[in-house]
């Protein structure tokens, strides 16, 4: 074999050998990391896996936004109008979080059921309901119009 | 096979992804009114009939109701018209007329040449209501619910098909 | 009336596109110089009527005319005058004519430059960028007339989307349509190369100015974009990897990498397919980018209200234009064998491995994009992908790159002896270590291996890009804009790194409930909140927080967030409070009232962030400085005589 062939070679095994490497590293990390969306029917009925972090979503309940007074511990729950999750989240609430409003959330669900958030967002655009929630209402259902409320 | 073929080749598997993708995204085909699950925005207007009285949005509250905009010089209204009577003759639904940007005499003589479809009719001359619902142009109707959270909107003439598949399949079962 | 007029200019300005592309393309198919002679005359009618139905547009918005239906639904008579007409783009539809615009100024701005180009060429490339300009006003007019009337005429209007009240909104779109908008040049000219069959050196050097300076207006435009997010969307991010954030940043890969990769063909004649390839590429990201904004397809921050019918429309035109000009490519690319060799140290080589690996990113930021839809797509499930993915995998090719480009400015062409640079490269390396060594430890706590690896590496890639320069300054030679520019780009490509790096890696923050008189500490900064007061402007009513920031003691800060209510849209606005100085920004955004007189607070140290957007304004002026080069004008001409004098036109080698 040549040198010029050789170094070619040398050269392709190099690429190949890193985008090799490159490639499953990034199909791990996007393996651990990728959430899946549940709805709370389904938090309810125990489909989440111990310790995963998930994606949240459904309608804020009217009347279950509160705080403990002077913190910024908020609590609140989220419904599909079939079950509901508890919700319990530390930090700024995004400016667009309403009751009777939609909400997405990412975080984990707790031993005793409360879904611990760690993010809670919200959209600064025109009224939008994300697939995802929007099929899980009936076909018909009014609810499904629902401005919704997403970062 | 000539391997140039391959970006032509990734690029149709892209556009089928693209394709499927479009097919399940949300349907927009309608305008969602912002206002849509929401409190109706309260309203205080002079009744068209009787200029002692007011219509307000507490009148309704408890009871499923509509609300259409109107005005004499609206013409899809004309078209609109005689399936509001109808909706009226079924006695199903109070229906509270907005009488957009209209003299009381047009609104009241457009009325009685055609006949009125509504229980009750307010007069709306700066569009201060119009403008709080968001209209964009009439005819438009809105199906209140007994909490004043507005159900459904519909933009333009409200036909005997969204009479029946919009509006009528959100009232419950009892008031059907 | 004037508004019907503006649909009408439209209308006028399709049918010169029209014209623009039937004679473009037909003349020179039959080597008719008449037909080819009607083309700028297209092109300049399709610019005045363009101008013409944007002025219009900007006059609807000014002079309050809300029987317009996208005024009405994006402006208010309280509207301040500035951001009336920055409304005019804040929309689907005005944005589309402001898209509409810039590629017709795109256009006249090759057709004054293409004297030094073979007439045929350049009707060619007139031709295609006449069938898109044609694809866009069509869609325009028939899915998303910004013209189309209201009736009756609305007294007031529903008001801009808070949001979008801003200054960075002016900028923002024309800075980033500019430079998405550009790529098509480049496409252009990739497509009349392969229907005319030749494809050489002379048509990557045409191409070189024009592509490098879209992708410095791209630069900026995403700059601006990300500059904007960070302190209107009041969280303190500037990137998220949003959907639509991530629709511009795979051209501006793409095109990083077109750069580079045309740099090559133009001097050595390699890499012909492959720079042809990324030369559609990038466009066609562009384009792809517009589809995934506009039709409800992906889910974001940013998208414009969604309609799956206009996303039919754009998918079909995608189709068509990709689909196309990669039917051009299967045809035309086997015909290009590149003969020359070279080393593996070679400045080839390293620009080979430039491009690699910005493919590479390119594809991580693609899959992670598509992820979800095709996660839909075959019934998956609904998945989303964030910063946990995107993060680790893209500076897994990224890294190495940063490391290749402080050697690779050392390596000549062809050859490439490293040897004589050994002193240059290690010399800057052990300075940069040891500086980023020093800053680490020294100025900012150590927190993870990431801040002296990033720090270093973008400190060898500051000293290495100024060695060169500095060496032919020394040596009294002369330094050509190409040269200076390419110097420029990098160093700010470094001041970028080091802001990233250092903001990602050693900020504080802390969401806190507080009350007024209290404070919490912060790294070395203390924040005292103060209190709040009542607040009024022209369209919004609030409160304005005070807080305090001291550092040892002193009063380095007063910040003023606010939390705004804005009456028509009935919307609730964050107005963050930025503390900026060269070194650190300090961030206060506020929450709400928690009761008990408390409220809650958003408080960040953010340091070194304004290198992030320093870095990107340099790159952005070394692309210009490079495009401007004179070497391109000259060249051109030079080339047009040589080819006149009969040298055969078909190109295999």
């Amino acid at each position: 074999m040549t040198p010029t062939r050789r170094r070619r070679l040398l050269l392709v095994l190099g690429i190949v050998a890193g985008v090799g490497i490159a490639g499953a590293l990034a199909l791990k990390a996007f393996r651990d990391n990728v959430t899946f969306f549940f709805d709370p029917s389904r938090v309810v009925a125990g489909e989440v896996k111990p310790g995963q972090r998930f994606r949240l979503g459904g309608m804020v309940v009217v009347g279950s936004k509160q705080n403990t007074p002077g913190t910024q511990d908020w609590r609140f729950a989220v419904t599909d109008f079939n079950s509901t999750v508890q919700v319990h989240y530390s930090g700024v609430l995004p400016d667009l979080f309403k009751e009777n409003a939609g909400v997405v959330t990412h975080g984990r669900l707790q031993p005793d059921g409360v879904f611990l958030a760690d993010e809670v967002l919200a959209k600064h655009d025109e009224k939008y309901m994300p697939p995802e929630v929007k099929r899980s209402l009936k076909p018909g259902d009014s609810r499904a119009d629902v401005g919704y409320v997403v970062k | 096979m000539n391997r140039f073929l391959l970006p032509l080749g990734a690029f149709a598997l892209l556009a089928l992804v693209l394709a499927v993708g479009l097919k399940n995204a949300p349907e927009k085909g309608v305008i969602v009114s912002p206002l849509v699950g929401k409190q109706g925005p309260a309203y205080d207007m002079p009744d068209l009939h009787d200029v002692a009285r007011r219509v307000t949005s507490n009148d309704y509250k408890g009871s499923w109701h509509l609300i259409n905009v109107w005005g004499s010089w609206c013409e899809a209204c004309r078209v609109e018209h005689p399936v509001l009577l109808a909706i009226q003759g079924e006695a199903r639904l109070p229906i509270v007329g907005i009488d957009w940007r209209d003299e009381e005499a047009d609104g009241l003589a457009w009325l009685q040449q055609r006949g009125n479809p509504y229980t009750r009719v307010g007069v709306d001359k700066e569009s201060r209501v119009a403008i709080d619902y968001g209209v964009t142009g009439a005819p438009e109707t809105f199906l209140v619910n007994p909490d004043g959270v507005i159900a459904y909107k519909h933009v333009g003439p409200v036909t005997p098909q969204i009479w029946r598949e919009q509006i009528l399949a959100r009232l419950p079962a009892s008031t059907q | 009336m004037l508004p019907e007029l503006g649909q009408f200019a439209m209308i006028l300005a399709l049918l010169l596109a029209m014209a623009q592309a039937a004679f473009g393309l037909v003349g020179p198919r039959f080597a008719n110089s008449r037909y080819m002679g009607v083309v700028p005359f297209a092109v300049a009618g399709q610019f005045v009527f363009t101008c013409l139905a944007l002025g219009i547009l900007v006059a609807a918005f000014v002079n309050f005319d809300f029987s317009v239906r996208y005024v009405a639904e994006n402006s208010n008579t309280a509207l301040p005058l500035f951001y009336r007409i920055a409304a005019v783009w804040g929309a689907h539809e005005g944005s589309l004519l402001l898209w509409i615009f810039v590629l017709s100024l795109w256009t006249l701005a090759v057709t004054l430059r293409s004297r030094g180009l073979p007439p045929s060429f350049a009707a060619r490339v007139l031709g295609v960028l006449g069938l898109l300009s044609m694809g866009f006003l069509l869609f325009t007019l028939a899915t998303s007339n910004p013209f189309a009337r209201l009736a009756p005429a609305l007294p007031d209007g529903r008001d801009l989307n808070p949001v979008l009240q801003d200054f960075a909104l002016a900028i923002h779109p024309p800075m980033l349509y500019t430079g998405y908008v550009g790529l098509s040049v480049a496409f252009a000219f990739a497509c009349a190369a392969m229907i005319e069959g030749k494809l050489d050196q002379t048509w990557a050097r045409w191409t070189r100015p024009w592509t490098t300076l879209a992708w410095a207006f791209l630069t900026a435009g995403i700059a601006l974009g990300s500059w904007w997010a960070y302190y209107e969307l009041g969280w303190g991010g500037f990137w998220f990897w949003d959907p639509v954030e991530n629709a511009s940043f795979m051209p501006w890969l793409v095109a990083t990498a077109l750069i580079h990769s045309l740099a090559v063909t133009d001097k050595r004649g390699l890499f012909k397919s492959w720079t042809l390839l990324l030369a559609i590429s990038g466009f066609s990201l562009s384009l792809l980018g517009t589809f995934l904004v506009r039709s409800g397809v992906l889910v974001s921050v940013h998208s414009f209200a969604a309609d799956p019918a206009r996303g039919v429309f754009i998918l079909v035109f995608l189709i068509a234009v990709i689909g196309g000009a990669l039917v051009l490519y299967a045809w035309r690319a086997p015909l290009l064998k590149s003969q020359a060799g070279f080393e593996l140290t070679s400045r080839e080589s390293f620009l080979l491995f430039n491009n690699i690996l910005l493919i590479i990113a390119a594809a991580v930021v693609f899959g992670g994009t598509m992820a979800p839809m095709l996660s839909d797509a075959l019934g998956l499930g609904a998945l989303s992908v964030g910063p946990q993915y995107f993060n680790p995998s893209f500076m897994l090719p990224i890294l190495p790159l940063l490391g290749l480009l402080s050697v690779g400015m050392h390596a000549g062409w062809k050859r490439g002896n490293l040897s004589r640079s050994r002193r240059a490269i290690l010399g800057t390396l052990a300075l940069a270590m040891a500086l980023a060594l020093a800053i680490t430890f020294g100025a900012y706590d150590y927190e993870a291996v990431l801040m002296p690896v990033g720090v270093a590496l973008a400190l060898w890639i500051a000293l290495s890009a100024l060695v060169d320069p500095v060496d032919r300054l020394r040596r009294r030679l002369s330094l050509s804009a190409g040269v200076v520019g390419m110097s420029v780009a990098h160093f700010g490509l470094a001041m970028l790194v080091l802001g990233i790096t250092v903001v990602s890696s050693a900020t504080t923050e802390r969401d806190i409930a507080l009350t007024p008189g209290q404070s919490v500490a912060l790294g070395k900064y203390v924040f005292r909140f103060e209190g709040i007061k009542s607040l009024e402007g022209p369209n919004y009513g609030g409160v304005q927080g005070k807080v305090t920031v001291l550092h040892e003691g002193e009063a380095a800060h007063v910040l003023l967030p606010e939390k705004r209510n804005y009456w028509v849209q009935q919307s609730t606005m964050t107005e963050a409070a930025i503390g900026a100085r060269w070194d650190r920004d300090l961030f206060v955004a506020m929450g709400e009232d928690v009761g008990k007189g408390a409220w809650s607070l958003r408080l960040q140290v953010r340091p070194m962030i304004q290198f992030v957007w320093l870095g990107a304004i340099i790159m952005m002026l070394g692309g210009i400085t490079a495009g401007v080069d004179r070497r391109y004008r000259l060249a051109q001409e030079a080339l047009v005589r040589k080819t006149d004098a009969g040298t055969p036109s078909v190109s295999a080698a």
